[in-house]
């Protein structure tokens, strides 16, 4: 079964894409903003991160710079889940190396549609 | 609803489009024709459907409209378009290089996502750069659907389904919380009301058919009509596309090697339709 953490400083948020991922057979791990995620991914390196933007402490977007930085550059994959949903944002987060941008609200449709683009199903 | 009501409805959208309306979907009936009556001035349904079995035309359309479905979304199943990308297209371009001419029809488009995913595909091909004439054409019975096929303007949540999101920044332009599909691809499709019960003269011959999760729905004399046209525009090597589920007539066989739902003409069909065209 595939590993996906879930960075979001939304609780409620948080619960509902791990639902929705555990009944698309992921395993789930939480984490509430950047600086957690990365605490997460040092310990054991997710397949996939569903990863929100605006965040205390370390925001999505810093998260996801420090990582490609860290790791080999492309894994693991990325697919930002957020309510910053204009072209700008857009753009910014695939220079920083996103794999795909889910616009909140979502449901499980577009992020069984996001993930299957992926390649993750 | 009463069933004589029912019955009416059933009898009137199988002359006007083909679609079997069987009981069991009498709810879905009634809450896809409240908004008819609505419009239209009714009390309620029963009183719209008071006006069968002769409505007048403009509410004849809009209860056919209402009844058809629109289910779409950008590259739908992704396997079709998988394959039409990565087989067919670079096998097309080989069998029609003398011609550099390429027709595909999207048979019910809805409201054009089919034909616009079509659109990229071919894009990227970039089978015009290399002076390939391409026509695209894209039908729907629901001219409510053209409409929104031809403008081109989708919701955050539709774009979301099906599309990539680099397909989305190159193709399309956001409008606050929606987005527009660019002049570049729209330029590529036209769209059209047309009802599959009718006459396909107008089309010519076709290379490619997409005609998706649409004919299942029809009663078996119209089906076999429409797969007997389907069959008469389609070139002697054309592909007919179904949906996954869908079988084809028998003067269709599956395509070697293609995912479910692709079918060419039966080599006996196909020899015929040759000699006929000289």
């Amino acid at each position: 079964m595939k590993h996906c953490l879930v960075v979001d400083d939304s609780r409620v948020i948080r619960k509902v894409a791990c639902r929705i991922l555990e009944s698309l057979q992921f395993v789930t791990e939480e984490a509430e903003d950047g600086a957690a995620a990365l605490d997460a991914c040092r310990t054991k390196m997710p397949d996939v991160i569903l990863l929100d933007w605006q965040m205390p402490h370390m925001t999505g977007i810093e998260f996801l710079r420090t990582l490609r930085r860290q790791n080999d550059g492309t894994t693991p994959i990325v697919v930002f889940c957020t309510t910053e949903n204009d072209v700008g944002h857009i753009t910014e987060a695939l220079n920083a190396g996103a794999n795909e941008y889910i616009m909140k609200p979502f449901d499980r449709e577009i992020l069984e549609a996001k993930f299957a683009q992926v390649g993750l199903l | 609803m009463t069933p004589a009501a029912f019955a009416n409805l059933a009898d009137m959208l199988r002359r006007r489009s083909g679609l079997v309306l069987t009981p069991d979907k009498m709810p879905l009936a009634n809450s896809r024709l409240a908004p008819v009556a609505h419009l239209f001035g009714f009390k309620g349904v029963a009183s719209l459907l008071a006006e069968f079995p002769y409505p007048r035309e403009e509410i004849a359309q809009a209860v056919t409209e209402a009844m058809t479905t629109n289910e779409t979304s950008f590259f739908r199943d992704r396997e079709p378009f998988a394959y039409f990308r990565d087989v067919m297209l670079p096998a097309l371009t080989i069998a029609r290089a003398s011609t550099r001419r390429l027709r595909i029809w999207c048979a019910a488009v809805a409201t054009g996502q089919e034909a616009y995913s079509l659109a990229m595909l071919l894009d990227e091909a970039n089978l015009a750069g290399f002076d390939w004439k391409i026509d695209l054409i894209a039908t729907d019975l629901s001219a409510g659907a053209i409409a929104r096929a031809k403008d081109g303007v989708y919701s955050q949540f539709e774009v979301q389904r099906g599309l990539p999101i680099h397909a989305l920044l190159k193709h399309f332009t956001q409008e606050g919380n929606q987005w527009r599909v660019n002049d570049r691809l729209r330029r590529m499709v036209s769209f059209r009301t047309f009802n599959l019960l009718d006459n396909f003269g107008w089309l010519g011959e076709i290379d490619v058919i997409f005609c998706r999760n649409v004919l299942l729905y029809f009663d078996s004399q119209s089906k076999s009509a429409a797969f007997a046209r389907l069959g008469e525009t389609l070139v002697p090597d054309g592909t007919l596309v179904l949906g996954a589920t869908e079988i084809g007539a028998e003067s269709f066989v599956a395509a070697a090697d293609a995912p479910r739902g692709f079918f060419v003409r039966s080599r006996i069909a196909a020899s015929r339709a040759a000699i006929l065209s000289g």
